[in-house]
């Protein structure tokens, strides 16, 4: 009788060859210098065209060489993998680039004095001026629209979900509020223009671009507060109704602070999507280059107005000044959203 | 302190759908009384209508009579809130308040009731803790997030929270489910000495439970899937136990089905 040789797997455990850690980035490096050779010598042309050849040949070839080494199972894994993550980099590629392209554009004259001096008496030509007079109304009109429409979007999701239980009224303002989220920004515009301007006979005002503002406003922060509210547990307001706490209480104390962090994020993506609105702000404000810190009398300027009457310019200096009015825009949503951030951590449980 | 409660003729809904059909049972003061039976027979529906939290859900009603102390709470006059100020209630699931603390959690029904005095809540907050028996594991950490105990401690917090109001009624709808050996034995402690003061209704799903804790003992159970819940007899628990009238009851307490 002959022994066998005994099978060291019988069950086919033990995994095929792997390839090392290293070799992804590898792979990606040699295809990158490969495709650079390729694009010298042929007529493929193009940084964009670059990119995203690079991304399907690396693609290819990493589950090639995974194929052949690793096996299907793997290959497949990898390519998922691979696939992932390069649509992570080209998605993230624009946002880059947008940010930096402001930064480096925007820092030229990101200075004192733009942040302190209207574009009075200055001449298109001119390297001085800046955009005080448009933070200012920013601040006004973002923060009068935000006055109005934080309290009352708060009431109305606040309705919908606690109060509407699917009555045929909530259904209605629920489809109403859709519509409006979908309203262009510019019919907010014209309609604030011909109801406050020409039947109600007001003139151009930062006020006028805040109802406006509001107007576009609403609707976003009735439905992010709706999906926070919505995304409270149930069993919270059961225990606070079972400790005989009565239902408008519940929701003040309850059902509001636990949805705090998250309405707070849905507010500051209203105040972000209006901050930049430029047309119904146009239409409304008017738009000037004086220092007006009265939001109800007499157009004002605003960030975005600034840089449209800059950008549009034959000047280099305005064109300057555009990119910062841009950059400054940027981070006044930034230095707003962190701060809202830090205000809500703080309401997270305390001492007593 | 402790009240009475006496049901009849209840039949409970859930929109067009009758979950519970004619429970006539009466609960006394300063007892445990256990509601057994298969999953969907309506116990937590039963027990939610005793302090009215059923009609919480929309399209939920019920019919029938419940009266505590004699007093019908489901009559015209009867203001919910003040019903479940009285009746108060632990849920399966541990649910403390995520935003508040350990202490703050405790006097929240005080505190949203509008019904105290400051200088009483550190009172009510040390008494009501001891009363759960959370008191020594919590008390050198009373302002730390009520969501960061454990499960066993949360639903001590809970029970804690439930008593601090002082309502005359504990209901406890399967308060030991989701816990282990140690915190259930806990949590059955607490309630031999909770009924000293109360009247307590716990739904269990363990029998050995119901035996070791409860002084009576009502089964429902279900004709078949769609139809509503019934209950089949209530008695004492040794009797119930031991010697139950009807086929049902002997049949799922000895495990032949549920
Ligand atoms: N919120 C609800 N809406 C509609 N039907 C429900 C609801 N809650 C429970 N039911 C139904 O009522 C019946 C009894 O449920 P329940 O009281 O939870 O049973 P148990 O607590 O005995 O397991 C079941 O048929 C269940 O499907
Ligand atoms: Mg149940």
């Amino acid at each position: 009788m002959t022994l066998t040789a005994l099978d060291p797997d019988p069950l086919h455990l033990a995994s095929k060859g792997r390839l090392p850690r290293w070799a992804s980035p590898a792979i990606a490096l040699a295809c990158a210098v490969l495709l650079l050779l390729v694009f010298a010598i042929t007529p493929a042309d193009g940084r964009a065209d670059y990119l995203v050849t690079l991304a399907v040949v690396f693609l290819v070839v990493q589950f090639a060489i995974s194929y052949a080494v690793e096996g299907g199972r793997k290959a497949r894994d990898r390519l998922a993998a691979a696939a992932a993550v390069t649509g992570l980099f080209l998605a993230l590629l624009p946002l880059v680039a947008i940010l930096g392209f402001t930064i480096v554009k925007g820092m030229k004259r990101f200075d004192v004095t733009f942040l302190t001096h209207s574009m009075r008496n200055v001449a298109d030509s001119d390297p001085g001026g800046g955009a005080y007079h448009a933070i200012i109304g920013t601040l006004e009109q973002v923060g009068i629209a935000s006055l109005f429409s934080v309290p009352l979007g708060l009431l109305v999701s606040i309705y919908l979900v606690e109060y509407g239980g699917g009555r045929r009224f909530a259904r209605l303002v629920s489809t109403f509020v859709d519509v409006m989220t979908g309203l262009p920004s510019i019919i907010a515009g014209l309609f604030v223009l011909s109801f406050w301007g020409l039947v109600l006979h007001q003139g151009f005002s930062g006020f006028a671009g805040s109802l406006a503002l509001t107007v576009i406003m609403l609707p976003v922060v009735v439905r992010t507060t709706e999906e926070m509210l919505r995304l409270v547990p149930p069993a919270l307001r059961e225990a606070a109704f079972a400790l005989g706490v009565r239902k408008w209480r519940t929701v003040l104390s309850v059902v509001l602070p636990t949805a705090l962090a998250g309405i707070t994020t849905g507010v500051m993506l209203a105040v972000a999507r209006v901050v930049g609105e430029t047309a119904p702000v146009l239409l409304t404000v008017f738009g000037t280059s004086s220092i007006n810190t009265n939001p109800f009398s007499g157009p004002q300027e605003s960030l975005p107005l600034f840089v449209f009457s800059e950008a549009g310019l034959p000047n280099n200096t305005a064109v300057d000044r555009a990119w910062s009015g841009a950059l400054t825009l940027i981070i006044l949503v930034l230095l707003l959203t962190t701060a809202a951030r830090l205000l809500t951590r703080r309401s997270a449980p305390r001492g007593r | 302190m402790a009240k009475r409660i006496e049901v009849s003729d209840l039949n409970v809904y859930y929109g067009a759908f009758q979950a519970v059909e004619g429970v006539t049972l009466t609960v006394e003061p300063r007892s445990i009384t256990a509601f057994i039976g298969p999953s969907g027979c309506g116990k937590s529906t039963v027990l939610r209508t005793l302090n009215r939290m059923h009609e919480v859900i929309p399209g939920a009603r019920v019919e029938g009579k419940v009266l505590l102390d004699g007093e019908d709470i489901y009559g015209s006059d009867i203001d919910p809130v003040n019903v479940r100020r009285t009746i108060g209630m632990v849920f399966q699931k541990p649910n403390p308040f995520p935003t508040m603390s350990i202490y703050e959690n405790v006097v929240a029904g005080l505190k949203l009731q509008r019904k105290y005095k400051r200088p009483e809540l550190d009172i009510v907050v040390e008494k009501s803790l001891r009363g759960a028996n959370l008191w020594e594991e919590v008390k050198d950490r009373l302002d730390r997030p009520g969501a960061g105990l454990s499960g066993g401690q949360q639903q001590r917090l809970c029970i804690a929270r439930a008593i601090s109001v002082e309502p005359q009624v504990l209901l406890m709808d399967e308060p030991c489910s989701a816990l282990d050996p140690i915190s259930t034995l806990a949590i059955e402690d607490l309630m031999q000495e909770l009924k000293e003061r109360y009247t307590i209704v716990i739904v269990t799903h363990n029998m050995q439970q119901a035996a070791r804790v409860s002084d009576k003992t009502a089964f429902f159970n279900l004709a078949a899937t769609g139809k509503p819940g019934k209950l089949v007899e209530v008695g004492n628990t040794t009797m119930i136990f031991n010697n139950p009238t009807q086929r049902a009851t002997e049949d799922y307490i000895s495990g032949r089905f549920g």
